[in-house]
């Protein structure tokens, strides 16, 4: 029962990093291509589905482990507004207990399109997350019995625009979430519920953008559609625990991204020890509404009509 | 759990078989190559893409190291080759250019992107 305890000191904050990975932009700033990232938060309204995401955590302070898989999709509403919704069943495994399974809560999110600079590669997006009460397993898998409003900025950033004398890093791209997150109760079964500061960053580098618009090395499909990357995400409590209970991952991998899909392989690694030990996993397959059905649900609903 | 994943995995590689939709049109790659140095000037500047294009919504245009146009401004699209594009090209003394296309894909996906290639010192 400790462990189930632990799981929801920091399920808050946890899930709200994980929440993000929900954010399932398929974009274009210019001649850059964002692939949706697996971790961290995207700059961009879209028409995607992840079906499925599977996660397997590495194992947390007190060894307990679970393995998520996780559903995602994510339509405009207009073509700079769009919304997410996303659930994830879960199975927990505490150490020395017997293994729970249920679902996680239910995750929204509203967004709206800041901007897009396509000369500079450049994307903004605000977003306000909700990760609503009791709609998990609360009891069992720690899920919340709170609301959690967590308004957040994403933004991305390619190198294309760099001196072209420094043809190797315009591959380059960083795209990031910066955000809030605010509990609607203070604390539930006598552990305080923080309100927390959530961030988190991918590098990739685009092999198709290497090939495409700075030098051709004779990379041909499917080798020229990977993007290697690496994502890190920390949540920090900013009151009610000390901030020095800074959950986090660091997430190296590759997506390859297709014409209709994309598919993308990370390993999870604790970034510290209030987050966990040894390793874990995630793997996505992840596909484009836009490009599968482009004159019907793949366009903004706004244009159905 | 095994089960609800291979039909999660095999319901969502059926919806991406079962549509034979288009999508955005990505470079696959050009004549002279992308980033390539060589050392006579092209007639021609053609880009292969990943999908059809529409005709009506897609250019290139070649410029020089002073912005001017290059490009004689003809047929982009070479007769059944509905994915490439193509331009011919003025004689061209040694410089670097610059190529810039924006396509449409059959679908209304549109795409762009620009790259340079350099001419009398490959």
């Amino acid at each position: 029962m400790r462990s189930l305890q632990l799981e929801a000191v920091v399920g808050a904050a946890a899930i709200l990093f994980s929440a993000n990975s929900a954010a399932l932009a398929h974009g274009w700033a210019g001649q850059r291509f964002f692939p949706a990232t697996i971790l961290t938060d995207d700059p961009f309204v879209a028409d995607e589905i992840s079906l499925p995401q599977v996660t397997v955590t590495p194992p947390g302070p007190d060894g307990a482990q679970s393995t998520g898989v996780q559903i995602d999709l994510s339509k405009r509403i207009t073509p700079d507004t769009g919304v997410i919704i996303g659930d994830q069943w879960q199975r927990l495994q505490p150490s020395g207990l017997p293994a729970v399974t249920g679902f996680g809560p239910l995750r929204t999110e509203a967004q709206y399109q800041l901007f897009i600079n396509g000369p500079h590669e450049a994307l903004g997006l605000l977003g306000l997350n909700v990760i609503w009460a009791h709609t998990g397993r609360v009891q069992a898998l720690g899920a919340p019995d709170f609301t959690t409003l967590a308004p957040t900025f994403n933004f991305g950033k390619g190198l294309g625009d760099l001196p072209r004398s420094l043809p190797y890093l315009r591959p380059i791209a960083v795209t990031g979430n910066l955000g809030f997150g605010f509990p609607t109760k203070t604390e539930s079964a006598g552990v305080p519920n923080p309100t927390t500061f959530n961030y988190g960053f991918a590098f990739e580098y685009s092999f198709s953008y290497l090939e495409c618009c700075v030098k051709d090395i004779g990379l041909r499909a499917p080798f020229s559609q990977l993007i290697p990357l690496v994502e890190v995400a920390f949540t920090t409590p900013i009151n009610r625990i000390p901030a020095s209970h800074t959950i986090g991952t660091i997430q190296p991998g590759v997506i390859w991204a297709g014409q209709y899909f994309q598919i993308g392989a990370e390993a999870i690694f604790p970034a510290n020890r209030f987050t966990g030990h040894g390793y874990g996993g995630v793997f996505q397959l992840h596909f484009y509404l836009d490009d599968l059905f482009p004159r019907s649900i793949g366009r903004p609903i706004s244009e159905w009509w | 759990m095994r089960r609800f994943m291979v039909a999660l995995i095999a319901g969502g590689a059926a919806t991406s078989a079962a549509l034979a939709a288009q999508a955005h049109a990505f470079l696959d790659h050009a004549s002279p190559a992308v980033g390539s140095s060589v050392s006579t000037a092209p007639p021609v500047v053609t880009l292969w893409f990943t999908q059809d294009l529409e005709p009506a919504f897609s250019d290139v245009t070649v410029t020089n190291d002073g912005g001017q146009r290059v490009d004689l401004g003809n047929a982009p699209i070479p007769p059944g080759s509905p994915a490439q594009l193509q331009i011919g090209l003025k004689p061209l003394p040694r410089g670097t250019y610059t190529v810039s296309w924006h396509v449409v894909s059959v679908d209304t996906h549109p795409t762009e992107g620009t790259f340079t290639f350099d001419v009398g010192s490959g």
